[in-house]
């Protein structure tokens, strides 16, 4: 398991995050929700072992995260970045190779894994492509496929029962409607094929409400609300929010549909509670 | 389910790198080309088939011996020579290339950027002031000895001075390096004027000679423990490749891919001071090939350092061997230093370089 007891993070004077404790086990997706400016990706930062937190403590399977060394880490979590990185012009079958050395594979091994990895991200045809030259939502899928070989590489070499944990930071952000939903799925069906444990920050409630099981809603760095997707509460939304939300059935059966109106919320539901 | 994805989008075509291998052979068939080439070429003719008929009955086979003088010009003049040249074109190269994925940015050299300034304006110092200046002489200390060490301290302070100028929020972006560059340059420069100011001529003469760049006079004696700190650095350098991929992705995917990038930025920048210190200490400044050679060799073999940093290596050491031959033969019998020679070629292809499409590509 993967957790936070109690996470501050300072910078400055700022209170980024503020005594938030979350768990991601193996199995589940957590949909992390609150506004802009809420301590969403430090949170995630936070959970990936990048940043460490001014006060509480983060553990991977009861050790102290912080205490693993970046390589450990690397085998273990993987983290999607908003704005992946382009720096020099590596192609994306270069950049898979890179990320899925973490572990000593052999050449078929590997090739099989990058393959299955950008087929599951829709990526496959930017194979060839030069990464500085991608679109941001195409940038976005290759970072994520990225992430996927990174974890199936680690997998390999790690113990085989150790649970992996993807952690995407609005991976959606850049993705057209139906690209949204491959992704989302295709970390869907990593969790249940691997096992691992997944969170991830999204903006869209519909696609939270579709693919999470749990879901935690932040607002100025504290948790406002965490339970079952399922349950997520109208009202608190709206207050984290500040505007009106509708939630309708989803015509195809599945779910709800949550759509912000616009509208100023209702007054009794103008609280953070 | 599965959505619909072209391979138009506005990505621009598919890149296809050429092999590896062969491109590694035929950069090293080049070397070995211009080791012969220098053999042969020189005051004393010794062609080239005689060299390779003595070769040949070296190894048993049938041919005839070279002339016991034409086999000491071969030995002792041509071949330290060759080797020298081969191994700070391998330093330079590698040296620039790391440098240029720890500023991430394929501007980075170690002239340019002053590096070498440092080490040049440490080993002026330290040829104005004498051995004796440092109260060493009694030790047993030679120059030979003292200069490549204070080469050493002098390129890692400049490159230390400007990572510190330079970075901003982990990245170092082209312009504010290239302003560090020009700080530490003249910073370099006044000091290395003021060495000028303050030394006698004949210290004067060897430091003004030694600042041009070049390979004269190379002995084995005295080209021995040079020659060891380049190879340990350039094979340092070249056993990071791995992690010079990751480290390019960005400090972030770096960490993120399980690289302490800290760290390994350190031991990259010592490295790189440690090659560049020792090949400045005996060749005097050499510019361009720390930068020329991996940019070409980058767009021809894409960005990947493990395959990139063998293939600077081989074009490095020809493209030394090459140069410093021309550089003894243009004027002969006047040794023409090599590093102004290649400060002439050089800098209109850096110019070119900064205003070509694929200067920006490679960014």
């Amino acid at each position: 398991m993967l957790h936070t007891e109690q996470v501050s993070v300072t910078a400055g004077r700022a209170r980024l995050i503020d005594g938030v404790s979350v768990a991601l086990a193996p199995g589940r997706m957590l949909a992390i929700l609150g506004p802009n400016g809420a301590g969403k990706s430090t949170l995630l930062s936070v959970l990936s072992g990048e940043r460490a937190p001014t006060a509480g403590r983060v553990r991977l399977d009861g050790q102290d995260l912080h205490a693993l060394p970046a390589h450990h880490l690397a085998r273990r979590r993987a983290l999607v970045t908003q704005h992946p990185s382009a720096g020099f012009a590596f192609s994306v079958d270069e950049v898979m190779d890179i990320a899925t050395e973490i572990a000593p594979l052999g050449a078929a091994e590997r090739r099989r894994l990058i393959a299955d990895s950008l087929r599951a991200a829709d990526a496959e045809g930017l194979r060839s492509r030069l990464l500085p030259q991608l679109s941001g939502g195409e940038r976005q899928r290759v970072a994520f496929a990225r992430a996927l070989a990174q974890l199936a590489a680690g997998q390999r070499r790690g113990t085989r029962t150790a649970t992996p944990y993807l952690l995407l930071d609005e991976p959606t952000a850049s993705l057209d409607p139906a690209h949204q939903h491959h992704l989302l799925r295709a970390a869907r069906a990593w969790v249940g094929s691997r096992g691992g444990g997944c969170a991830v920050i999204l903006h869209d409630m519909t696609l939270a409400a579709r693919y999470c099981d749990d879901g935690l809603l932040l607002a100025g760095g504290r948790m406002v609300w965490t339970g079952a997707m399922a349950d997520l509460p109208v009202p608190a939304l709206e207050g984290v929010f500040g505007t009106r939300f509708a939630r309708l059935p989803s015509p195809d059966g599945d779910g709800w549909i949550y759509a912000a109106t616009g509208h100023p919320p209702l007054d009794n539901t103008d609280n953070n509670s | 389910m599965s959505v619909e994805v072209s391979s138009m989008g506005i990505g621009g075509p598919a890149v296809r790198r050429p092999p590896l291998f062969p491109t590694l052979g035929l950069l090293a068939a080049a070397a070995v080309v211009a080791v012969l080439v220098a053999l042969s070429t020189g005051g004393v003719a010794v062609p080239l088939d005689r060299t390779l008929s003595h070769l040949a009955q070296a190894v048993g086979l049938p041919g005839t011996p070279l002339s016991a003088r034409d086999l000491a010009v071969l030995t002792t003049l041509r071949l330290p020579r060759i080797v020298l040249a081969a191994a700070v074109g391998v330093t330079l190269g590698v040296a620039g290339a790391s440098l240029q994925a720890i500023f991430r940015n394929p501007l980075a050299d170690p002239g340019l950027v002053g590096v070498s300034s440092g080490a040049a304006l440490a080993g002026a110092v330290t040829m104005i002031l004498g051995v004796s200046g440092f109260g060493l002489a009694a030790r047993g200390l030679s120059l030979a000895t003292l200069l490549p060490v204070m080469a050493f301290l002098g390129a890692l302070s400049a490159t230390v001075l400007i990572l510190v100028l330079a970075r901003r929020e982990g990245r170092c972006s082209a312009t504010d390096m290239l302003l560090a560059g020009i700080a530490v340059n003249a910073l370099g420069g006044a000091g290395i004027g003021l060495c000028s100011y303050l030394g006698d001529d004949q210290a004067l003469r060897q430091m003004t000679f030694w600042m041009m760049g070049g390979f004269g006079g190379a002995a084995w004696a005295q080209i021995g423990p040079v020659l060891a700190l380049m190879v340990v650095a350039a094979v340092g350098l070249m056993a990071n490749a791995r992690r010079l991929d990751l480290y390019a992705l960005g400090e972030r995917d770096a960490f993120l891919l399980g690289l302490d990038p800290h760290r390994f930025a350190v031991r990259t920048v010592l490295l790189v001071a440690l090659g560049v210190g020792a090949a400045v200490a005996v060749s005097g400044l050499i510019g361009f090939v720390g930068l020329v050679v991996p940019h070409m060799i980058r767009l021809w073999l894409g960005p990947a350092h493990r395959r990139l940093l063998p293939a600077v290596a081989l074009a490095g050491a020809a493209l030394m061997i090459l140069a410093d031959t021309a550089a003894r033969t243009i004027a002969a019998p006047a040794d023409v230093p090599v590093g102004l020679l290649l400060g002439a070629v050089g800098a209109p292809v850096f110019l070119g370089l900064l205003r070509s499409r694929a200067g920006r590509l490679a960014v």
